[in-house]
C-alpha cells in the first residue's frame, strides 16, 4: 500500500539542526525501497492559499490554518501495511519533536 | 422438533459465531463479507438442520458453508477474479483440514485471538476496539452493543462503520502482531477480553443474568493471552479473576433465577478446581512485583473464594485491596466497591460515607447498584424509610429481572407489604 507522510513541525520549538536532519532516515528508507519520493517545503511564511468562491478567485498570504504548527515536508512511502507505514514513520526525527501523519493514498 | 434444532442453531450461534467470522475474515480480508456470509450460513442451518438432521460438527459446517457463499459472492464480482483464485485455493487447503476441527486451537493461530488484535490496533478510537471485538466476535447486535454503551444505535452503527471501513482503507493488517509491538496492545486487548465476560457474567440486556458462553470464551482467549505474553503478568491477572468469578457460577443464580448474593451461596458449590488455578495463577503474577488493577481485583476475588464461609471473609484486607485499587483505577464502580468493603470491615456508617460523597458527585447517577448499595447501608443501619426510598430507586433502574427480583425481595423485608 501507499502513504503519505505529512512531516508536522512546530516552528516555535528550537531543535538543534543535526537532531531534526532526516538524511540519515531518507538513506535507511531509500535502501529498504520503502521511499517513493519526497520533499522538503519552504516554511508556511512563503505559501499562499488559494480559494475560488463564486466566480471570485481569493488568494491569501500563509497556510489557510493558523496554527504554529506546520507541514515541513511530505513523503511518499509503499509498503505492506500500517503498521510497517508506522514504523517508518515512528523513525523519522521530526516525530520525536513535532510529529508525523500517515494517510493512505485512496486507491481502488 | 423445530423448536429442538432451532435451540441447536441457537446453541451453535453461541458457540461458533466468533470462529466462523473470524476464519472468514482472515480468508476473505472483507469483513462485511464475513459477516454477511456468516448470517447466512446460520440462516440456511435453520432451513437445512431440520430437513436434513444436525451435522456432526456443526462449527466445520458453518465454516464451510459460509466460505461457500463467500466464494458465490466473490464469484459474482466478476473484478475480483484475483481474490476468488485465492479464496478458493484457501477453502480447498482448508476443506481437508476440516477433519482436525474443534481438535483444539494451535495457540498463536487462533483466528479470533488474531481477530481481537486487529480490532484493538491503536490506530482504532478505544470505544471503537471494544464496540467492533463485541460485535465480529460475539455476534452481539449493533443495537445491543449501543445498549450496553449507552449510545443511540445511529451513533454505534457510525463508530463500527468507521471502524471497519479504517481497517480495509488504512492496511491495519489482520494479526497478531510480533512480540515488540504486543505491549502497547495489552491494555486494550485485557479490557476488551473483560468486558466481554462480563458481558457475559452480567448480561447488560434481556431476561438471561448470565451468558455463560461469553465467559468461557472470554477465559479460552485469556488463556491463549497469558502463553502468549509469559512476561505480561496483568494477563495472567485477568485469567486469575475471570477463574475466580467463574468459580462460583452454579451458585450465582437460584433455581428461580433470582440473583443470589455472595454471603448467602452456598460454598460447597464453588467449584473448587478453578479457585485453585485461579489462586496459583495469581500467586505466579504477583511475583512480577507489578501489581496492576486485575492482579489486584483478583486478590480480593480470592479472599473470597479461598473463605471457608462468609463470615470468615478477612474484609480488612478486602478494604485495603480496594484502598490500592482506587488509587490505580479511580473509577466511581471501583469506588463503590470500596464502600461496601469498607461498610464490612468497619460498618455500615463507614460505608455509607463513601456512598453518600459518591451519590453527591453525581457520578453514577442512573446506575441502579448505587441506590442499591445506599438501600442495603441505610437497611443495616436501621433507618428504614430511607432504605425503602433508595431500594425503589433501584428497582427502577435495574436493567435485568434478576435483578429486580432480588431488590423487590429487599424492599419487601425492609417494609412489610411495601413491595409496590
Amino acid at each position: 500500500m501507499r502513504y503519505v507522510m505529512f512531516v508536522c513541525d512546530n516552528d516555535s520549538v528550537g531543535v538543534p539542526m543535526e537532531d531534526a536532519d532526516p538524511a540519515a532516515w531518507v538513506r535507511e528508507m531509500d535502501g529498504r525501497g520503502v521511499r517513493l519520493q519526497g520533499a522538503r517545503l519552504r516554511p508556511g511564511s512563503d505559501a499562499t492559499t488559494v480559494r475560488v468562491r463564486g466566480d471570485e478567485v481569493l488568494l491569501s498570504d500563509g497556510p489557510f490554518a493558523e496554527t504554529k504548527e506546520q507541514i515541513g515536508g511530505f513523503d511518499l512511502i509503499e509498503c505492506d501495511n500500517l503498521d510497517e507505514a508506522i514504523e517508518i514513520a515512528s523513525k523519522h526525527p521530526s516525530a520525536r519533536f513535532g510529529w508525523v501523519e500517515v494517510r493512505p493514498l485512496w486507491e481502488e | 422438533m423445530t423448536a429442538e434444532v432451532e435451540a441447536a442453531v441457537a446453541e451453535a450461534f453461541h458457540q461458533e459465531w466468533g470462529r466462523v467470522v473470524a476464519t472468514l475474515i482472515r480468508v476473505t480480508g472483507d469483513w462485511d463479507l464475513a459477516e454477511e456470509c456468516a448470517q447466512e450460513a446460520f440462516t440456511l442451518a435453520l432451513e437445512r438442520w431440520p430437513r436434513d438432521g444436525l451435522p456432526g460438527r456443526p462449527g466445520a459446517w458453518l465454516t464451510t458453508t459460509a466460505r461457500n457463499r463467500a466464494v458465490d459472492r466473490l464469484r459474482r464480482r466478476s473484478t475480483e477474479a484475483a481474490k476468488l483464485r485465492e479464496v478458493a485455493a484457501t477453502a480447498a487447503v482448508e476443506a481437508s483440514e476440516d477433519d482436525a476441527f474443534g481438535a483444539g486451537d494451535s495457540g498463536v493461530q487462533d483466528d479470533r485471538l488474531r481477530l481481537i488484535f486487529t480490532c484493538c490496533h491503536p490506530a482504532l478510537p478505544l470505544e471503537a476496539r471494544v464496540a467492533l471485538t463485541l460485535r465480529t466476535l460475539t455476534g452481539m447486535t449493533t443495537a445491543e452493543i449501543a445498549r450496553a454503551f449507552l449510545v443511540t444505535e445511529a451513533t454505534m452503527a457510525k463508530r463500527l462503520v468507521r471502524a471497519k471501513g479504517k481497517i480495509s482503507n488504512a492496511g491495519i493488517p489482520y494479526r497478531v502482531p510480533p512480540a515488540h509491538l504486543l505491549p502497547e496492545r495489552t491494555g486494550s486487548v485485557l479490557a476488551v477480553l473483560y468486558l466481554l465476560f462480563n458481558e457475559g457474567y452480567s448480561a447488560s440486556t434481556g431476561s438471561d443474568l448470565v451468558r455463560w458462553d461469553l465467559c468461557a470464551e472470554a477465559i479460552r482467549l485469556a488463556r491463549l493471552l497469558a502463553r502468549l505474553m509469559p512476561d505480561e503478568p496483568e494477563a495472567y491477572g485477568l485469567l486469575a479473576l475471570m477463574l475466580l468469578h467463574h468459580s462460583r457460577r452454579a451458585t450465582r443464580v437460584d433455581a428461580a433465577g433470582g440473583l443470589v448474593t455472595l454471603e448467602r451461596q452456598d460454598r460447597t458449590r464453588w467449584n473448587r478446581g478453578e479457585i485453585d488455578e485461579g489462586v496459583a495463577v495469581l500467586e505466579a503474577a504477583l511475583r512480577h512485583d507489578r501489581a496492576g488493577p486485575y492482579q489486584l481485583q483478583a486478590a480480593i476475588a480470592a479472599c473470597h473464594a479461598t473463605a471457608a464461609d462468609a463470615a470468615d471473609t478477612d474484609w480488612t484486607r478486602i478494604a485495603e485491596l480496594y484502598r490500592q485499587l482506587v488509587r490505580v483505577v479511580p473509577s466511581p464502580i471501583v469506588r463503590l466497591n470500596q464502600a461496601v468493603a469498607v461498610a464490612m470491615a468497619d460498618g455500615p456508617a463507614a460505608g455509607l460515607e463513601l456512598v453518600e460523597t459518591l451519590h453527591a458527585s453525581g457520578a453514577l447517577t442512573g446506575y441502579h447498584l448505587l441506590p442499591a448499595t445506599r438501600a442495603d447501608l441505610l437497611r443495616r443501619l436501621g433507618r428504614r424509610a430511607e432504605a425503602a426510598r433508595a431500594y425503589r430507586e433501584a428497582l427502577d433502574l435495574a436493567p435485568t429481572e434478576a435483578e429486580r427480583r432480588y431488590l423487590a425481595d429487599r424492599l419487601a423485608e425492609t417494609v412489610p407489604g411495601g413491595g409496590d
